[in-house]
């Protein structure tokens, strides 16, 4: 990408002064450290305050270990699924024209577009007691709000849309002859999806799943709803903070916030290596 | 160090014990948190004690009208101990519990009690003492929104009880009194604690009026900070109500633990942490022990000054009521 | 993400490739499973209500000022991130220096980073005891607690929107329009405003919708910041958590679907902004 900057730039450079372009990447640096840059470095300011051992107590803390190992749990669960999800959607989408395709993504799209609060208030209403299918699930003694399947539930909900919407796009540019040149050799449709698909949309995939893994561990306005908070049971981390926080133990919220914070840093880190094997 | 903490992460959440072990959840009002913390451990070690059998108990706390509701669309709570009887008749109305649950535990099933009070800054620069103080121009106060919150209706219910004795029962005059005091608020969280956090570490208002206890815990918390607790000539006595959720009790087969849990609150053993953590208790002896950090005001009810919780909830909470006047149209 | 041109022969794809069923049924169930189905219970959990009741839940003075607190601080935080936006692009694009591809790596930042985790840092530094706060507050500049925490908490979180829709259209931009401009004596900034941002603009205008609806959307970052003053820094979705915790069963699924409605609104306009920039561009960003 620098390589075509270098030439408009160029071509602007004669008539432009040094001045407007030192103006704007001053500005721009600016806006990025006050907006982007010193909220995160507070965040590890905040948390090693008081040293590294309190640092390491509050991150050792049992509600705070549970919470780090149920919000890794649910990532667990979601990410695979929606990369299923991901792989159906786009090639059912990008390889065949059917009525209600643009409707289908409409759908899709959804949970991308509205706030996640209101996916936990459906939520609510669905499976609450006082829900649609309450009455139901306590007959039959199936407890989903306020438990796992509540909270991976509306995770999945947000999350939906980020495989899809990755890969599909992809496969739509790619096109499918080389799919359909497999079928004519021959080839299985399991056979063509490993051999020839899944090579070709491979980073996307990744990068898909990568987007969904940051946004399934850091989701807080939904699963705020049905988790009950209950402490070291339905506390996903987003959760832990907002609890330590009201707990006053300020120092161990900042503490939890800078784990989500490095899982971010490492989110960014693994989408550049992604975006330039992507090409 | 690294294998062991992962080592920790695992048990925490994978180790489940091998052995029977009773295991309660108590739904809790918001600024209980520090409170059940000292509860639990010595709760078990009893149970342990009594019966030789290990208990664990989990906790959810959040604002106590907003947990009743949890609890109503299936949070699995064994016991609640809540701060207002109206959350726990909404579960009653709601199937989950009897309707005369208040005749379960002694004292109308309330083990300890408290009162609102106010916490001001250090060496109280506004001169705050009493009601009064609240509604004057520059005087920000904090407390949640009692809507949400069990912890702030009866810090509404207290200012109004106060203006109504100062305007010798003038109910418009009280009216106006409360107004103004809503009118002093800067912002209204949905939990007591989340009250407490405004004041203490975003440092906005110049009083804080939650529970006398919270006043106690937090001046103690913030020891460097040198908030000072004022205790005003009237307030409103605080029921802190506990139930057995028996539906929820029954299916986990729990209401013989749950019961003793609660019972717990009233044993000698129980009220001495409850007033070590300034909440005021019935037991003779220990209400004697920690005489001093609990000054004498004249404590009203609800019964008295308002007719009951269900004439007040109809009066002023319910939507449309003379809460809603008073706070919404600011 | 959407409707990029068909492949060149859809009809003889669809006769010629397997799994059709296959994932068709898995998209089907997933989607009705996990989207549609929350969806409806809270399209038929507000049919209940009526239409005179929902009325009259929207027109009541809190919910409008919910609402129009909402609008207002997500139209400030968009119009920022519209401008903050542009210029991170351009200067991405177009210029080069030390540390650039670090600043294109931190765009990504508040997508990346838990919204709650936003909020605290946010809600910390522009406190009156925090870093900014301190700064600002002498200046009688309140942001805690105050529409603009709001607005900044919302701008945050949808900083990349803009950035990102704008930066590849940028990027792919013919040159020789530019130069010839130049050469026929144009000012730069006359060659910005009739040869570059007519091209960009239907790119620009996809971030924007983007950014605006996910600011009306936005729930971890704002609430700790915003103070939750009925009347007057209370969001919409806020209220409708808060209905819900006053047993208002109606009133927070009045809101909720006002809420869902704005947001379909908004992607219906977000994908026909896309489909006229797909005409500037060969994919979609």
């Amino acid at each position: 990408m620098t390589a075509s900057a270098h030439v408009t730039a160029g071509a602007l450079a004669p008539r432009e002064s040094r001045l407007v372009p030192r103006l704007l990447i001053g500005l721009a640096l600016l806006l990025t450290a006050v907006f982007v840059v010193v909220p995160m470095v507070y965040i590890f300011h905040r948390a090693f305050a008081a040293g590294w051992s309190v640092f390491a107590a509050n991150i050792a803390e049992p509600g705070t270990l549970h919470a780090i190992w149920l919000t890794a749990l649910v990532a667990v669960i979601t990410v695979p699924v929606n990369v299923g999800f991901g792989i159906a959607a786009a090639w059912a989408l990008a390889r065949f024209r059917f009525p209600g395709r643009k409707a289908l993504l409409v759908l899709i799209e959804i949970p991308f577009s509205i706030s996640p609060i209101i996916a936990g208030i459906c939520y609510l209403l669905l499976y609450g007691r006082q829900g649609l299918l309450g009455p139901w699930l306590l007959a039959h003694d199936v407890q989903i709000l306020f438990a796992l399947p509540g909270i991976v539930l509306v995770t999945m909900f947000v999350t939906s849309p980020f495989v899809v919407r990755e890969v599909l796009p992809l496969m739509e540019a790619q096109g499918s002859e080389q799919e359909q040149a497999a079928v004519t050799l021959g080839a299985s449709g399991w056979q063509i999806f490993r051999r020839v698909t899944l090579p070709n949309i491979r980073w996307a995939l990744l990068y898909g799943a990568v987007l969904c893994g940051a946004r399934a561990v850091g989701e807080f306005g939904g699963v705020s709803v049905v988790s009950g908070s209950i402490r070291g049971q339905t506390n996903t981390l987003p959760l832990q903070i907002d609890l330590l926080f009201n707990d006053l133990n300020i120092v161990g919220a900042f503490a939890a916030a800078s784990t989500l914070t490095l899982i971010a840093l490492v989110v960014l880190v693994l989408k550049a290596v992604m975006e330039s094997r992507r090409g | 160090m690294k294998t062991s903490l992962i080592a920790a992460v695992l048990s925490v959440g994978l180790a489940f014990p091998s052995f029977a072990q009773d295991k309660i959840l108590n739904v809790s009002y918001d600024v209980a948190r520090e409170l059940f913390e000292q509860i639990n451990p010595a709760f078990a070690a009893k149970w342990k004690a009594d019966t030789g059998r290990d208990v664990t108990i989990d906790q959810s706390h959040g604002g106590s009208s907003k947990q009743a509701r949890s609890i109503l669309e299936g949070l699995p709570a064994d016991v609640v101990t809540f701060n207002q009887v109206t959350d726990i008749d909404v579960l009653a109305k709601g199937g989950l519990l009897d309707a005369d649950w208040r005749a379960a535990f002694p004292n109308e099933a309330s083990p300890y009690y408290s009162l609102p009070a106010f916490l001001v800054r250090k060496d109280n620069p506004k001169g705050i003492k009493d009601w009064d103080d609240l509604v004057r121009d520059d005087v920000k106060s904090v407390f949640p929104n009692p809507k949400t919150s069990g912890n702030a209706r009866y810090t509404y219910l207290a200012a109004y009880a106060f203006a109504l004795e100062k305007y010798s029962g003038d109910q418009s005059q009280a009216q106006d009194f409360v107004k103004k005091l809503f009118a002093n608020v800067p912002v209204f969280d949905t939990g007591g604690r989340a009250a407490t956090t405004t004041f203490a570490e975003k440092e906005i208002g110049d009083v804080l009026i939650t529970f006398e206890a919270e006043t106690g815990g937090i001046a103690k918390q913030y020891a460097d900070k040198g908030f000072v607790r004022v205790t005003p000539s009237l307030s409103v006595l605080a029921e802190f109500p506990v139930a057995v959720v028996e539906a929820n009790a029954k299916k986990a087969g729990s209401e013989e633990v749950s019961k003793a849990y609660l019972g717990f609150l009233y044993s000698p053993e129980g009220q001495k942490i409850l007033a070590e953590n300034f909440y005021r208790v019935n037991d003779e002896a220990v209400k004697a022990e920690f005489a001093a950090g609990f000054p004498d005001v004249k404590l009203v009810t609800v019964e008295d000054v308002f007719g009951g919780w269900d004439k007040v909830t109809a009066e002023h909470f319910a939507e449309g009521g003379i809460l809603d006047k008073l706070f919404v149209n600011q | 993400m959407t409707a990029s041109p068909p492949p060149a022969s859809p009809l003889r794809a669809k006769r010629v490739l397997p799994g059709f069923g296959l994932t068709m049924g898995v998209t089907l169930t997933y989607v009705g499973v996990i989207v549609l189905l929350p969806v409806v219970a809270l399209v038929l959990k507000g049919a209940e209500i009526g239409p005179a009741r929902f009325f009259a839940i929207l027109s009541a003075p809190r919910t409008l000022a919910a609402l129009q607190l909402t609008l207002l601080a997500a139209f400030m935080a968009t119009v920022f991130n519209a401008a903050y936006g542009l210029l991170m692009a351009w200067v991405l694009v177009r210029y080069d220096f030390p540390g650039k591809r670090i600043l294109d790596a931190l765009m990504d930042i508040p997508f990346a980073l838990p919204t709650a985790v936003a909020g605290l840092a946010l809600s910390a530094l522009f406190a009156g005891n925090g870093w900014y706060g301190a700064l600002l507050e002498p200046m009688g500049f309140k942001v805690v607690f105050t529409i603009w925490g709001v607005a900044v908490a919302m701008s945050f979180t949808s900083i990349p929107f803009v950035v990102r829709a704008v930066q590849p259209v940028l990027e792919d931009l013919d040159p020789q329009y530019e130069q010839a401009a130049i050469t026929l004596g144009a000012h730069p900034f006359t060659v910005f405003r009739r040869v570059i941002f007519p091209a960009i603009l239907p790119a620009y205008m996809v971030g924007i919708t983007l950014s605006f609806a996910r600011s009306l959307g936005e729930f971890g970052a704002v609430v700790f910041i915003a103070g939750n003053l009925p009347m007057k820094t209370e969001i919409a979705s806020l209220l409708a958590v808060i209905r819900l915790e006053e047993y208002d069963y109606n009133g927070a699924a009045a809101i909720a679907m006002t809420l869902l409605v704005i947001a379909l609104l908004l992607l219906a306009v977000s994908n026909l902004a896309q489909a006229r920039a797909l005409r500037y561009k060969g994919k979609t960003a």
